[in-house]
């Protein structure tokens, strides 16, 4: 399911977003610099550029989500696209219309770009192969697999603070099982390079083929908050949860939950991430996620960027011919 | 070749004319911005000799180019700095050359995102003929009368140089 073969042009530029698995060091640190750039029009009198002027962009959120859908509008809207929200959720399929029926629509409707959020792992891959070939296909959250853009806007908020990923070490706590963002992370963390991935949850809620991700394995909180430089923590996925994965929410916060107490382990600069939405005194104490150390607000706003330097870089590939420019 | 073109020289000129051009328009501390990256040089080092107190503005016009869907992503965008409201304020535009047109359209574009200003004096280290859009520069360094394949350009930025490839030699084509 990684196939860079379908996320990369002929020419080695981006196509299709799909995972952060298997992509270059160079290409993830040109979607950061181009995030930099972008990440500025926010705070202007007129939050747009025309890039995309005249694209189309539909948003297909088969799986409901807020944060990242308007995040992915706002970026569109401020790259001057046009974009469509289709909740397929309640519309289209629960009529008993085929996802290919679906896409076809859109296509017809000259659609250059779909934002897909679903259920499934791998739907987004499986739409990519499916659509005509002027579309791209960006993923934004498949099932347990991957959430690429989610991924990079984390990786953005950690440049930021921490300048460069050499020396790093990040330690993602929770739900790591279910998580599509924490896969995503722990492919883009080893491909920038950072000196240490750790995974920090009870043996339940860690996947199986951990080993061979390349990361540090801890089940006891305290030990793997030790001297690390990042905390990201994950939301604990309840809607995700069947059978008997954890004993109660609340002791789950007396284990694993982030404290001011526990980040102590942590450097004095740590930062402390996490994708929302939180779950207050589950997985992270309020004082931790209003506290200074806290950087959750900010991914928010890096969301926007990180997402309008995806859409461009895909939407302004280069084609073969160079020309003269002035 | 340079054609022995001294641009420091024509930089104190240019400066000069900035001055009594802001003064016989009444401009009361004017701001200056330089387009990336040939003008954003030239626009430093007049900052410089003018002795503005309000800091250099830069942009950079890769997003309101007109060509994104032919030409795509610049490969190298860094993003503008504008550090001063516009609102209101004499901007003096400064680029390094005026040759289509379409950077400065650009640019304009951009500024006007930011805010309204109160109006805009176009500074130019070269003026060379081909322009496709009706936009002139009010200061200009250098005149260069050159034909379509013949091309000028600002190396730098220490020290600031111009390259002219005339038609027939084979000169690196220009871009930004």
């Amino acid at each position: 399911m990684t196939g860079n073969t379908i996320q990369l042009d002929k020419n080695g530029n981006l196509k299709h977003f799909l995972t952060t698995e298997g992509l270059s060091q160079s290409l993830l640190l040109s979607i950061l610099d181009h995030a930099e750039s972008f990440a500025g029009v926010g705070e202007r009198a007129v939050k747009k550029v025309p890039l995309l002027r005249g694209k189309t962009i539909a948003n297909l959120f088969f799986e409901a989500s807020t944060r990242t859908r308007t995040t992915f509008e706002l970026a569109a809207k401020r790259l001057s696209a046009d974009i469509l929200n289709l909740n397929i959720a309640t519309s289209a399929t629960s009529k008993g219309e085929t996802l290919s029926d679906t896409l076809h629509t859109l296509e017809a409707m000259h659609c250059d770009m779909f934002v897909v959020r679903h259920a499934n792992s791998g739907a987004a891959h499986y739409i990519a192969t499916q659509v005509a070939p002027h579309i791209s296909v960006i993923n934004a959250g498949d099932g347990r697999h991957a959430h690429p853009t989610q991924a990079m806007l984390d990786m953005f908020t950690i440049r930021r603070h921490k300048k460069s990923f050499e020396n790093l070490r990040v330690a993602i706590v929770g739900d790591i099982l279910h998580s599509r963002v924490a896969r995503s992370e722990i492919h883009a963390l080893s491909t920038l390079g950072v000196l240490e991935t750790r995974i920090i949850a009870p043996q339940t809620l860690i996947p199986k083929d951990a080993e061979n991700l390349g990361v540090q394995i801890y089940h006891d909180m305290d030990e793997g908050l030790d001297g690390v430089d990042v905390v990201m923590m994950l939301r604990l996925q309840k809607e995700r949860m069947s059978g008997a994965l954890l004993p109660s929410e609340y002791e789950y916060f007396q284990r694993y939950g982030l404290t001011n107490k526990r980040l102590e382990k942590a450097k004095p600069d740590a930062i402390v991430m996490h994708p929302g939405p939180i779950n207050r005194g589950v997985e992270i104490d309020s004082d931790v996620a209003d506290g200074e150390r806290s950087v959750i607000l900010q991914q928010v706003s890096h969301g926007i960027a990180v997402r309008m330097a995806v859409m461009a870089m895909i939407m302004g590939r280069q084609p073969d011919n160079m020309g003269d420019t002035e | 070749m340079s054609d022995n073109i001294n641009v420091n020289s024509l930089l104190n000129e240019m400066a000069i004319a900035i001055e009594s051009h802001s003064s016989s328009h009444h401009y009361t501390a004017p701001l200056m911005i330089g387009i990336k990256t040939g003008g954003a040089w030239i626009a430093k080092q007049l900052h410089q000799k003018l002795g503005y107190k309000d800091p250099l503005g830069v942009l950079n016009i890769a997003f309101y180019r007109d060509d994104f869907s032919t030409l795509g992503m610049h490969p190298e965008v860094s993003p503008s700095q504008l550090p001063v409201d516009v609102d209101d304020r004499h901007i003096i535009l400064v680029d390094d050359v005026l040759h289509t047109g379409r950077t400065i359209r650009a640019a304009m574009n951009e500024i006007f995102d930011y805010g309204r200003p109160a109006s805009i004096t176009l500074v130019v280290l070269v003026d060379r003929s081909g322009r496709e859009l009706p936009i002139q520069a009010d200061i200009i360094g250098k005149t260069m009368l050159l034909n379509e394949g013949e091309h000028v350009k600002l190396l730098g930025p220490e020290p600031l140089t111009l390259s002219i490839d005339k038609a027939g030699s084979t000169g690196n084509k220009i871009t930004g």
